[in-house]
This record gives C-alpha cells, structure tokens and sequence, in this order.
C-alpha cells in the first residue's frame, strides 16, 4: 500500500518511454517466416501473449509478438524483443529477470514483476 | 452506522485515514468488535474445544458453540445446520465431491455463466471423474441471469443448480427465489455461493428455501480462514462427510467408526476456534449496523458510483440499481486494468484488477479484464471522488 504519493512517484513507473512503448510496441507483428511459437500466460492478470521466433545461423534473425496487456508488459516485450536480435539461443538464456528489469529501468512492484517478466519467460521457454 | 461513522470500528482507518478502500469483494476490514473477540480467546481462555473436562475448555466450547448460535440468527438457519468451514471454496468443494458420488453420464449440473472458479472448478473436476455435464446458464446483454435460459438448460436431469447469489465481478444479484423454484420442481438440489451478499444483503435461508449456502467469513468483516456452510438438516443427515479423525466420530473400534451427530461429523480435528468466535462476533457486528441499513447505504453509494464513474469509463454491471450489489467493475478503452489499478494505487485508492477468478465469464463478456471498486460499510462518497479523480488522471496518463 503506497499512500498519498505525490505524481511525480506515479511517473517514475510511468514514464514517457513506457508509455510510448504501450502505445506504439515494437516487433508486434507476426514475422513472415518463423521456426517456432510459444504461449505465455499471466495468471494473475490473465494476460496472454504469444511470440514467434525465426533463426538464421544460429542466430535469432526475427521476432514478433502478439496479444494484449498492460503498460509494463508491453513495453518489456517491446524491449526484450529487440535486445534478442542477433543473440544465439545461449546467450538469450542467460539473461536474468534483473536484466529485464534493469532494461526497463522504473521501479517494478511485487505484484507487476510477473508482467514485467512475462515475454522473456516465453520467449526462454520457447528455446528450451 | 454507516461511511465515516462506521470507520472508527475499524483501527485500519486510524492508521490510513485518506485510504479510499474499495476492495471489500475481495476482503473486507476487520472491525475491533472481531479483533477483541478473538483477542480475548487467546488471552483470556484458550483451551481445546469439546475435550477438556477443566473450566477453560468448556468456556472455549461454550463461546465456539454460542458463535455457530450467531451465524445460524445470522442466517435464520438452526445452529446444528451451521458448519465451520476456512471459507467458500471449501464448503463448495466439499458439496461438489460429496453431493455427486452416484451422479451418471444422464446426470446434469446447471450453473452460471458468471461463476466465481470456486462454484465451477469442482464442478468440473468431479463431472470429469463421474462423467456427468455441465450446463450454464446464460446472462442478457444487461449482465443479469436470463430466466429462460435457465428454464431451457433445468431439466428432469439436473441433479444440481448452484449459482452466486451476487456475482463477485458484475454485481450482479441472481434471481434466487425464481431458480430455487426452478431446481425444485424438478427435483434439484440448490446450492447458493453467497460469498458476495452475506455482509451486503439480508440472507434468510428459509425464506430463500436455498438447500445448501456457503459463504466466507473474511468478506463480511471476520477472519481469513473462516466460513460456514450452511445445509438443510434432512440433507445434513444423509451426507458422508468429508474428513475423518477426532471430534467427527461418535464410537470407533479398529475395525469401523460410527459418525457423531451433525454438526459435528463435518468437523473433524480441531477447528479454527478462535476464527470461528471471530466470525461469530462479525455477524454481531453486522446485525448491530443493521443490514438493511448497511443495504440502503451502500445502495445509495453505488448509485453515486455509477453515476460519476459512468461519466468516464465503461461500466460492466446492471444498470438497475436494485438488481446489483457495490460490486462496480468497469473498463477503459486503451487502458489495462493493472495499470489503472496501480496508477489509482499511488492516489491511495485500492481496487482489485484482472480477471477476479472469473476467467470463463470474461472471455464470455469478450473482455482479458476490469478493473473493480467495490463499497463496504464504511465506504464514503468521498472514497467514490477520490476514486473518479484518480481514474481521471489515470485516463490522462495512459490514454493521451
């Protein structure tokens, strides 16, 4: 419970970059060719989303996203998505959830971590 | 004693007195009257319940027992039809698992298109195990149960109709009597989930005719953990209870064991005493405020509610005040429920958000959420402004 506080709190979360990135996200698309596809699910929120994946060399070539969800789900997706461009499966497993936060880089409260986290866990679940 | 006055039984809002609590449909405060209670078990005669020969545990069984007298008033129920439950979900669990045994692959169950998972996941379960279906009954597009529906889906079939009296994410209060009927005249047994009316509407199960009714006792100002079930005597009596051990048995050899008395055989082990004293005291406590005074406030709220928050978001609920609870649930378009909950978070206003263990119904409604503010006792109309400035600066940060 955070009372009272002043806005200035209220856009440390949601700051002009989140908010560009929940309006307009990047990669939301559904690339024209791709190896594979994986579902992911918020339970708490009951928020879906799915990614599709191409590789090329061993390397991740392409990446989209789609479905819906709240401002700091869809700006990681956003984030996430492309940071993996170019990495091989290997170094796209061993990026941590701090890593996630830190690219977002806003305060994220117990209760958001799970949208936060939601595209990279599928994204990592889809390579293993 | 209602809104401000009613605050100060409640040492939460001593402590935050600019909170806007707007989340009693999933827990509401605890008043003093409760904390005391069971304070007072704890300090002032704590002993096991039904066993001790000694003073202290006849004093604990005494008030243990005048708290099932509380809730059997509360309901209008004899106190040998109250069983102490941890809450909802278990006395529905326990109906689905007990009460389908002999049910066959003719056999039909008719339930809601706006159940909580608590009134549909044992459900399924238990129709997966004994192959029995599923049926539900379907709501107009003014969010109420549609009768006709339900008259089409009741057939010579249905063993069971289980419905929310007040739907936990619309508001929604069901016509009870009307499906009661319905059930009966075709020999069902009905089962109420009245989770979301027991501190917000008089509950009379006779009046109500109802066979079965479960609610919790976190939701209408007592402990977590707590809750009763509520079944008709005749039916009490020929139900095999669910767990077995001490207190639940009247003879036991090592080869057999004979059931206590009802009651009893549905409480096996020690129970959760002093949640059950603190229950007791919350239906005091409610009787007390009154609830038709506590109804007509709230009423009154909600109609305000719906009116200033209407202006801005997109309510999804009954618009006829008298067929809805406080229970406000609404969306806005381009905006996700987290972050509307959070954002109204920050300007001290809490409300719940997500899909309010209503998955199926969403989906039904073509929605992945709401988000829900929804009125207690102690809920005031400038707990509703706040709510409406927040949703106003809400709107302006996430849909600019």
């Amino acid at each position: 419970m955070r009372l009272e506080l002043p806005h200035s709190e209220i856009e440390a979360v949601y700051k002009e970059m989140i908010l560009e990135l929940f309006r307009h996200p990047l990669n939301k698309k559904i690339p024209k060719r791709y190896d594979v596809k994986r579902r992911g699910l918020n339970p708490s929120c009951g928020d879906e989303i799915e990614v599709m994946i191409a590789w090329e060399e061993g390397k991740l070539s392409d990446i989209g996203h789609q479905g819906q969800g709240c401002a700091i789900s869809q700006a990681a997706a956003s984030l996430i998505t492309d940071y993996v461009k170019g990495k091989t499966a290997t170094e796209i497993l061993s990026i941590t959830n701090t890593d996630m936060i830190n690219m977002l880089g806003i305060p994220v409260s117990y209760t958001r971590i799970k949208c936060a986290l939601l595209c990279l866990s599928t994204i990592q679940d889809a390579l293993t | 004693m209602t809104g401000t006055a009613a605050k100060q039984h409640f040492a939460l809002f001593a402590r935050h007195p600019h909170l806007a609590y707007l989340d009693n449909a999933a827990s509401t405060q605890t008043p003093q009257a409760v904390v005391g209670a069971m304070a007072s078990y704890y300090t002032g005669y704590r002993a096991n319940i039904h066993r001790g020969v000694y003073e202290l545990s006849a004093l604990a069984t005494g008030r243990y027992e005048n708290a099932r007298g509380a809730l059997a008033r509360f309901i209008n129920a004899s106190a040998d039809e109250i069983i102490f439950t941890s809450g909802t979900t278990a006395g529905l669990n326990w109906l689905a698992l007990r009460l389908t045994q002999k049910f066959t692959s003719r056999d039909n169950v008719v339930l809601t298109r706006l159940e909580h998972h608590a009134n549909l996941v044992p459900w399924q379960q238990a129709a997966k195990e004994r192959g029995f279906s599923l049926r539900f009954v379907e709501l107009t597009p003014g969010y109420e149960i549609d009768l006709a529906s339900a008259r089409t889906l009741i057939d010579e079939n249905t063993k069971v109709v289980g419905f929310a009296l007040v739907s936990n994410t619309l508001g929604t209060i069901s016509p009870a009597r009307e499906l009661i009927a319905l059930a009966h005249e075709r020999g069902a047994l009905t089962i109420v989930d009245a989770a979301q009316a027991a501190a917000h509407l008089p509950l009379d199960v006779r009046d109500l005719e109802a066979d079965f009714v479960a609610f919790s006792g976190h939701k209408m100002y007592g402990p977590t953990g707590s809750g009763v079930l509520f079944g008709r005597r005749e039916h009490l009596r020929r139900l095999e209870p669910l767990f077995y051990g001490g207190e639940m048995v009247s003879h036991v050899t090592y080869e057999t064991a004979e059931w206590a008395g009802i009651p009893e055989r549905f409480e096996a082990g020690t129970p959760a005493i002093a949640e059950a004293i603190g229950l007791g005291a919350a239906a005091e406590f409610i009787t007390g405020l009154d609830l038709a005074a506590i109804r007509a406030h709230e009423t009154r709220l909600t109609e305000y509610a719906l009116e200033k928050v209407g202006k801005e978001v997109k309510i999804i609920g009954p618009a006829d005040i008298s067929r809805r609870t406080g229970v406000v649930s609404f969306v806005i378009k381009g905006a996700h429920p987290h972050d509307i909950a959070d954002i109204l978070d920050k300007h001290g206003v809490v409300v719940r958000a997500g899909h309010h263990c209503t998955m199926p119904l969403m989906r039904y409604l073509g929605l992945t959420g709401a988000t829900r503010a929804s009125l207690g006792v102690y809920s005031t109309a400038e707990d509703i402004d706040r709510l409406v400035e927040g949703v106003r600066y809400a709107k302006k940060v996430l849909c600019a």
